[in-house]
């Protein structure tokens, strides 16, 4: 009934494999871990990816860079347009061409929404792991009203396909920057809310102070960033120390953990959501008048009734539609601080429509190789928690 | 032959009837309760529970009957069958046998319930003993790992935190000098001893938590975890079984809790008023009962749950030497005071 598997080395007590399978409500997504447990203890976990992987890379090489931007929501479905930020960033960079000081601001605002909607989801999620169910139920709720943002300013909810290369690709509407800012008002007394019932309980702590530590050097070791580097001490965000579209303007404080277990990556994703609500407000209050799109029609398409009258626009319109813009030759490693860590892009391009190369760098790829050293040593429960403060989506690592 | 029949029958008739009037409106209750459950789970998580079946969803717990009883019954091929079919059968059978000496109210002098015997605590601590057999044997039966692992844990935990039940009981007992359930409702307690006894209620519901495999303690059926544990295995009516025994558990125990503590079905507070005198007995222990389970339903939607080891430290280093301690304190205390009863 119950197979054990032999172990060559004859000294050792053989352990029991176990498939944390690929259908599992705590797998967060198609994730297959094989465990050697000794007992209840873990003693090795070996993560198997691949069961999402829908040939992104190799698809981008044969669209134009236009083509290219939805395969960027796809990959961290929970905040894509910070996936998209990076993409339009490294071919603006390639292009050598700067996105106008509106475009910035409204990319700003909604890579913060992006932040907050992602760790809503991971912090809710992962208390549901852990057991309490209510969270969850109140964080998705807000994440409909930011869901609604995300419909009124392109149009889908989801998979935005907003941020273009040089810019957005159309002005916010009328009355949804008040809207936004009535929600920035309202959402830190939800983050209050949402802390009376996890922050100080003691069973949620019991169940996530210690558990999966990293310590800064491990953290450096395997290449861990964002929540996973701040909450083991090391005060690192791709926002401060290499500032792009206008973070260098916005006033805002990074939260970093002393403890480097679930429970200071979990205090530090929620001191985040307040610091990205800070933002949003900056954003919204100090947003100038002006274009969203650089002007340049050799890169973005111009508007519908422009190119209904003016043949000039007519022409570019068919030739950006069709063939694409030529990106020169080049290559580029880009990285934004995506709520999960940094996600970078390295772009090969080669004066053609479509991009040489497009290799993503996904930060859940660095930090699930990290759950093996995590968690030997701890339990099998210990085992989700620690999956769910890592904040794995297999959009990104599977690609 | 036939004369000494007839008055036996008339004996027997009345007995089923009474069993009838207790069974009946207990199972009501407990599809009620299921009812109760996601309404009152739903409103502490804003959003609507079920409304749709019926006015205000009211018919719901038939829906979900109907359901499980059209189900197919799987039988796993590698299954021991008769056990994994007697399980579910005997954790219904014992949470419902349990409810034979709980008095529910007093009707002209007399109190209503179905057998008045002198060790009622010791039946109902014999037969939550007892639901630990059917676990088990729905965990070994099921033949697969999850559920073994689940039946495993389950059955430690119940035991454990019987452990601490059990000296919780005794100091009640001591307080009121009877096992008879009846004597200890209708037991003159002077305030102090309510006080003193307050740190055991608590002991007692978190206990009863534990009993019940309810959160924070569901780790046996912990859904991140062991997705069902020892009732993985079980489809359609065989589920149904297990599901209705442990809400019918709930109940039990809430009803014990309310005899034990909180005066069962007197009045609230000994409040004795010509107003609330004509309000029938069952009537409160109802809405004591209903208090009770709202905490249940409570916890389960505020609290994450414990690790398996973290529930079994509570239940040995925690609660058993804090129960233990009470009990020598209470019966010191009494013995002092002279209030020891007779």
């Amino acid at each position: 009934m119950l197979e054990l598997t032999k172990k060559e080395d004859n000294n050792k007590i053989d352990t029991y494999t176990m498939n944390f399978g690929p259908q599992h409500p705590a797998a967060h997504g198609v994730l297959r871990l094989i465990m050697e447990m000794d007992g209840e203890v873990v003693e090795r976990c070996d993560p198997h990816i691949g069961l999402l992987h829908r040939g992104t890379e190799k698809l981008i090489e044969y669209k134009t860079y236009m083509q290219a931007l939805p395969y960027f929501d796809r990959l961290d479905y929970v905040a894509p347009m910070n996936q998209e930020h990076a993409f339009a960033l490294s071919i603006e960079k390639l292009l050598g061409i700067t996105v106008p000081r509106r475009g910035q601001y409204i990319r700003v605002l909604f890579a913060e929404m992006g932040r907050v909607l992602n760790h809503l989801l991971n912090i809710t999620t992962f208390a549901l792991d852990v057991g309490a169910i209510t969270p969850a139920l109140w964080g998705f709720e807000q994440r409909e009203i930011m869901m609604e943002f995300s419909e009124r300013v392109c149009g889908a909810r989801l998979h935005a396909n907003y941020f273009r290369t040089g810019g957005v690709h159309q002005d916010m509407p009328d009355g949804l920057a008040d809207d936004m800012m009535e929600f920035c008002e309202s959402f830190p007394e939800f983050i209050d809310d949402l802390e009376t019932l996890l922050t100080e309980n003691r069973i949620f702590k019991q169940r996530t102070v210690d558990i999966g530590v990293a310590t800064k050097e491990q953290a450096y070791d395997w290449g861990f960033t964002g929540p996973m580097l701040r909450g083991s001490g090391v005060a690192w965000d791709l926002r401060k120390s290499q500032p792009y579209d206008v973070y260098s303007e916005m006033e805002f404080d990074i939260p970093v953990g002393l403890t480097g277990d679930c429970y200071a990556r979990y205090l530090v994703r929620m001191e985040e959501m307040r610091q990205s609500i800070n933002i949003m407000k900056q954003c919204l209050c100090d947003m100038p008048e002006g274009a969203v799109m650089v002007e340049n029609n050799k890169v973005a398409p111009p508007s519908r009734a422009e190119m209904k009258s003016s043949m000039e626009a007519m022409i570019h319109h068919f030739k950006l539609h069709t063939e694409g813009y030529h990106v020169p030759k080049g290559e580029t490693y880009t990285a934004v601080e995506a709520p999960k860590g940094e996600f970078g892009v390295f772009l090969v391009a080669d004066d053609s429509p479509n991009p040489y190369r497009c290799h993503i760098r996904a930060p859940g790829f660095a930090h699930l190789q990290g759950l093996d050293f995590m968690s030997k040593g701890h339990m099998l429960a210990d085992t989700v928690a620690i999956i769910g403060s890592m904040d794995v989506v297999f959009g990104e690592i599977d690609r | 032959m036939i004369e000494l029949l007839t008055p036996y029958a008339i004996q027997v008739a009345f007995i089923v009837l009474k069993i009838l009037l207790i069974i009946v409106p207990l199972l009501i209750g407990v599809a009620y309760l299921t009812y109760a459950e996601r309404k009152v789970m739903a409103a502490m998580q804003l959003r609507q529970g079920p409304n749709m079946v019926g006015p205000f969803g009211l018919l719901q717990p038939f829906a979900d009957g109907l359901k499980l009883f059209s189900k197919e019954t799987i039988l796993p091929d590698m299954a021991n069958k008769p056990i994994f079919v007697l399980a579910p059968i005997l954790t219904f059978l014992l949470s419902l046998m349990a409810w034979a000496v709980i008095p529910f109210g007093e009707l002209f002098g007399k109190t209503l319930l179905l057998s008045n015997i002198n060790v009622g605590i010791l039946y109902l601590f014999a037969v939550s003993s007892l639901g630990v057999y059917g676990i088990l044997m729905a965990g070994w039966a099921s033949n697969s790992r999850y559920a073994f692992l689940g039946g495993l844990r389950s059955a430690a935990q119940m035991v454990s935190y019987e452990v601490s039940i059990g000296f919780v009981m005794v100091t009640v007992l001591l307080t009121t000098g009877s096992l008879n359930l009846t004597e200890i409702v209708m037991a003159e307690r002077p305030f102090w001893v309510s006080v003193m006894l307050f740190p055991m209620f608590i002991v007692f519901i978190i206990s009863i938590l534990a009993e019940t495999n309810r959160t924070p303690f569901d780790l046996p059926e912990g859904e991140s975890e062991l997705v069902g544990g020892y009732n993985v295995e079980y489809s359609s009516m065989t589920f149904a079984l297990f599901f209705l025994g442990e809400y019918a558990n709930m109940i039990l125990m809430s009803a014990i809790t309310v005899i034990l503590f909180m005066g069962g079905w007197l009045p609230p507070f000994g409040i004795e008023s010509v107003l609330i005198d004509w309000v029938p007995g069952i009537v409160w222990f109802g809405l004591k009962i209903c208090m009770i389970l709202f905490i249940f339903l409570w916890s389960r939607a505020t609290l994450p749950r414990y690790r398996y080891d973290q529930l079994m430290r509570l239940g040995w280093k925690v609660f058993l030497p804090f129960s233990l301690v009470w009990v020598v304190l209470v019966a010191g205390v009494l013995l002092a005071t002279d209030s020891l009863p007779v």
